[in-house]
This record gives C-alpha cells, sequence and structure tokens, in this order.
C-alpha cells in the first residue's frame, strides 16, 4: 500500500500533466495538479526541517565524528527559527503601528535581519570565494599536457581565460581589423558559442531523451525506484 | 635549474594559496584607492540586454525574477544592481520575483540600493512591486503561464495582487513583454526558457543575467529563446559599462558611484586571479615533464 499509493499519484499526476500540454481542454486539470504540488512543495519544508533535526540529533546523540558541527548546525537552525517566526526586533508596520507582527521579518533593527546581513551573507560569500584557491591548487597539480586532448583542453583553457579579462584586449588589441577574429575576447565568444554550443546541444539533446525514457517507465509504472528502497 | 624544479614539485598547496590572496587583493586594494576601473568591450549578448530593455516603452511592466542567493552575490548582485538601474531609468514598471527563498531579501537590497535611493520618485505598488517568494519551482512558472494570482496571490507586503497598480493588466506572465532573470542555477533561467519562453510562442522575450558555471549551459539557447545573455562578472561588466555610458555619456568614470562600477570593479581581481591561474599552469607543467624527462634518463 505504501508503494501502490504514491506510485498511482505519480501515474495520474503525470498522465494529467502530458495530457494538458496537448490538449486545451484538459488545462484546468493541469493546472490543479501545479496547484497541488505547489502546496505539496510549501509542505516539505516542514519535512525539510524534520529530516534535519532528525539526522543530526542521531549524529549528536551516537557521538559520531564531526557531532558538534551537528549540534552547531541545530542550535543555528532553531535560532534562525524562533527569531523569524517570533518576528523578534521586527518594529511594527507603519501602516499598523498597534500590531506588534504587522512588520516585515527582515526589517532594519530585526534579529533575523541581522543574521542574514552578519551571518548568512559571510558566510555563503566566503565559501564560494574558497572556490578560487583551490581551483589555484588544482590547476598547479592536475592540469598537464599529456596528451593532444589535453593540449586541446589546456589551449582553450587559456584563450577563455586570457579573453575574459583586459589581458586578451591587451595581448592581441593590436590585430588589424581583417584579422580581429584572431582577438582573444573575440576568439572566446567563438569558444562559446561554436563549440560549445554545439557541444551543449549534443548533450541536452541526449539527456532530453533520457529524461522522455525514464518519465515513461515512471508513468507506466516500470520504474519504481524514485520511492526508494524502504518498504 | 634543477633546485628550482625540486621545489615546484614539492610545493606546499599554501603557497598557492597566498599567491592566490595576493593576486586578488592587489587589484582590489588598487582599484580601491585610485578608483580606475579598466575598460569593458561588449560583446553582442550583452549589447542585446540593453538593447532588449531600450527598446520598450516607458510604463512597459518587466517581470524581474532574482533566483539566487547571497552565495552567488560576487558574480550577480553587480548585474541586478544595473539591470534595476536601466529599467529605473527607463521608467519601466517593475515586477520582482523569487523562485529561490532568500531572493526577496536581495531584491529589497536592490531596490534600497538603486530604487530608493537614485529614483525616490518611483512608487511602491505602482512604479515597482515585491511580490515575494512562491516555492514550487517549474510548477510556479507553468501556473503563472496560466494565472499570475494564483502563483502569486499576495505581495511581499501582504497586499492582494489583484489591488497592486504596478501588476494591472497583468493576468498571466505572457503578458509581460519582457523576462528578465537573475539566475544561480535551479531553478532559473533554464527552466524559464524550458517552460515559459519554449510554450509562449514568441510572446515574451527573456534575458538572463547568470554565473560563470551556468553560462556555457545556456549559450545553446543565445539569441533564438533567449534575447541576451550576461555571462558571469565579464558579462556584469560589460553590460554595466554600457548602461553608465547611455545614462551618463558626458561624465568620468569618477563621477560615476561606486555602486554603478561593481562588476568593473571586480575584473581587476579577476584579471589578477586568471593570470596567475596561468601561471601555475606552465610552472605545472614545466615540473612534470623535467620529472618526466629525469625519470626516463634514469631508466635508460
Amino acid at each position: 500500500m505504501k508503494r501502490l499509493v504514491p506510485m498511482w499519484i505519480a501515474i495520474i499526476a503525470g498522465f494529467v500533466m502530458l495530457l494538458s500540454a496537448f490538449f486545451p481542454i484538459t488545462e484546468s486539470l493541469g493546472e490543479t495538479v501545479g496547484d497541488v504540488f505547489n502546496v505539496v512543495a510549501a509542505i516539505a519544508f516542514i519535512l525539510g526541517a524534520g529530516s534535519l533535526a532528525k539526522v543530526n540529533l542521531a549524529k549528536i546523540s551516537r557521538r559520531d565524528q564531526g557531532w558538534g558541527y551537528a549540534a552547531i548546525t541545530l542550535i543555528c537552525f532553531a535560532i534562525t527559527l524562533v527569531v523569524g517566526l517570533g518576528k523578534i526586533g521586527v518594529p511594527p508596520n507603519t501602516q499598523f503601528p498597534l500590531l506588534a507582527w504587522s512588520g516585515e521579518k527582515n526589517a532594519d533593527g530585526s534579529i533575523f535581519g541581522w543574521i542574514y546581513e552578519f551571518a548568512l551573507v559571510p558566510i555563503t560569500s566566503t565559501m564560494f570565494a574558497l572556490l578560487a584557491f583551490y581551483v589555484a591548487s588544482a590547476a598547479f597539480r592536475a592540469f598537464r599536457a599529456k596528451n593532444l586532448e589535453a593540449i586541446l583542453l589546456l589551449s582553450t583553457a587559456f584563450i577563455i581565460l586570457l579573453g575574459r579579462t583586459f589581458a586578451g584586449v591587451v595581448l592581441t588589441g593590436w590585430l588589424p581589423d581583417w584579422a580581429s577574429g584572431l582577438r582573444l575576447e573575440n576568439l572566446s565568444v567563438y569558444i562559446m558559442q561554436v563549440f560549445n554550443t554545439a557541444g551543449n546541444r549534443a548533450i541536452i539533446i541526449g539527456i532530453a531523451l533520457g529524461v522522455t525514457a525514464t518519465s515513461l517507465r515512471i508513468l507506466l509504472g516500470v520504474d519504481r525506484s524514485w520511492m526508494g528502497s524502504g518498504d | 635549474m634543477s633546485k628550482l624544479l625540486s621545489i615546484l614539485e614539492s610545493l606546499d598547496r599554501r603557497w598557492i594559496f597566498l599567491a592566490m590572496a595576493i593576486s586578488v587583493a592587489g587589484p582590489i586594494l588598487y582599484i580601491g584607492i585610485t578608483g580606475k576601473t579598466l575598460p569593458e568591450t561588449p560583446t553582442p549578448a550583452a549589447r542585446a540586454v540593453y538593447k532588449e530593455i531600450e527598446a520598450l516603452p516607458p510604463g512597459t511592466p518587466v517581470l524581474l525574477s532574482f533566483d539566487f542567493d547571497p552565495a552567488s552575490g560576487g558574480e550577480l548582485i553587480p548585474m541586478a544592481t544595473s539591470l534595476v538601474h536601466q529599467c529605473a531609468a527607463r521608467r519601466l514598471r517593475m515586477v520582482f520575483i523569487a523562485l529561490w527563498p532568500l531572493g526577496p531579501q536581495l531584491i529589497d537590497e536592490t531596490i534600497k540600493r538603486v530604487i530608493l535611493a537614485d529614483y525616490p520618485d518611483l512608487k511602491e505598488g505602482v512604479d515597482y512591486v515585491n511580490v515575494g517568494f512562491q516555492s514550487g519551482n517549474e510548477a510556479v512558472m507553468k501556473v503563472m503561464l496560466t494565472d499570475f494570482a494564483k502563483a502569486f496571490p499576495i505581495t511581499k507586503n501582504g497586499i492582494a495582487v489583484g489591488d497592486v497598480v504596478a501588476l494591472q493588466g497583468i493576468q498571466r506572465v505572457l503578458d509581460f513583454p519582457l523576462l528578465i532573470t537573475i539566475s544561480a542555477g535551479y531553478p532559473g533561467a533554464k527552466e524559464w526558457i524550458q517552460y515559459v519562453v519554449s510554450s509562449s510562442g514568441g510572446k515574451i522575450k527573456m534575458v538572463t543575467g547568470c554565473t560563470g558555471v551556468q553560462t556555457s549551459a545556456l549559450y545553446p539557447y543565445y539569441p533564438n529563446q533567449l534575447s541576451g545573455l550576461l555571462g558571469a562578472i565579464k558579462g556584469a561588466a560589460e553590460y554595466e559599462s554600457l548602461v553608465n555610458s547611455s545614462l551618463a555619456p558626458n561624465d568620468t568614470s569618477a563621477a560615476i558611484p561606486a555602486k554603478y562600477l561593481e562588476a568593473q570593479r571586480r575584473m581587476g581581481p579577476q584579471l589578477g586571479a586568471h593570470l596567475l591561474m596561468i601561471a601555475l599552469i606552465i610552472l605545472g607543467n614545466i615540473a612534470y615533464f623535467a620529472q618526466r624527462k629525469s625519470k626516463v634518463r634514469a631508466t635508460s
């Protein structure tokens, strides 16, 4: 039953969405399924919160390696949830000054806004910026001109790296107009628009065919792996 | 020579990290002190974004979807600033939405940075509105195709969308002549193309600003499904220079506020980082080939 009901929900919803794309008469049915999906997606946030708590609490209780990080995750999660839902420190909306909870949760002076501005933004930006350091280290150790393919890859990388900066203009900006196609900034655009586009289109078409085949298998109930392996 | 090669072979990666920090920090400090930026030559994809917005008459509604979070802010916030700057200068009706949970905050920040600071005559709810975030990814796009109010019933401030002047005449997403997405991944520009632009039969045009990682995956859609494309900070800098030169053609860059030069300022650190990467790759290969040669000699 636990597998049969979700399977039939997926089959019916899938076929309704499929039909609504081809037959205008079934468009409203497709909209209804879309609405249901939106409600389920919103509920998934609660499910996600529950899952986060479950996984991290289990880690802490088992004293797994790095359980301290799990504790920090849960503490931060709880603080953000409480100050966000409780709108702690939020000044009331100027239109409704008597209603304490009428202000926006991230208004100036709110703790939620403070967490966003002084914790979330710097942390996420730092994580993203760290990539530059690891990419540089990886490039030094792994990017080797071992064979023809690697040489082609290296040459392309050099053209793109130089063409996407002012260095490209400095190095090849002197080329006359009739040879402007060889300027590094133009070469990098050419590589992106021709070679990259051709390769990516092939990948996109391949993925589309794969998605179609997988979708059909799910719609016909042949593929049930999406429900997980639990009973 | 052999000493140098042995140093290269056993180079601690912390030296590479230090070199990267210097190559990025140097240009940041130089640009910060002097205020000078590197000149940009806009590519056709960036010009197309500018032209699409410029072609719209004042009062035209445009949909701006902020599909990113602060992690990609380094690349995308300068784009968002310039896009809103041009839309505000053109007096377009800006309808902001977000399909990422942290999008509404980024919308508020951009409104504060551009509209409230430099276009105080534009009224909230009339000239622009932040409709906020909606969960559901592609399903939200599908619902917007038939009923915008169903996908976004209320604005971020809790006002019913039917009562918002900025949304008058908007029944569905196809009522917007132009869709502008600032995209960092899923859901983002690709999903907008697949679910909205492709099924609109040409009724809606779309331009996008995206992260460097996404750029290569979005090029196949340009210039048909995607009318214009700003790829990474380079695309942002090109577009920013176009917007600045059109809005303040006689001003020198020193007279332009720093917030409208942010993308061009970031091209300096990018130049430093790229040059270091090239140098590291060359050095790494020198070390590799020298090591291989010595191995061959030893075996023979």
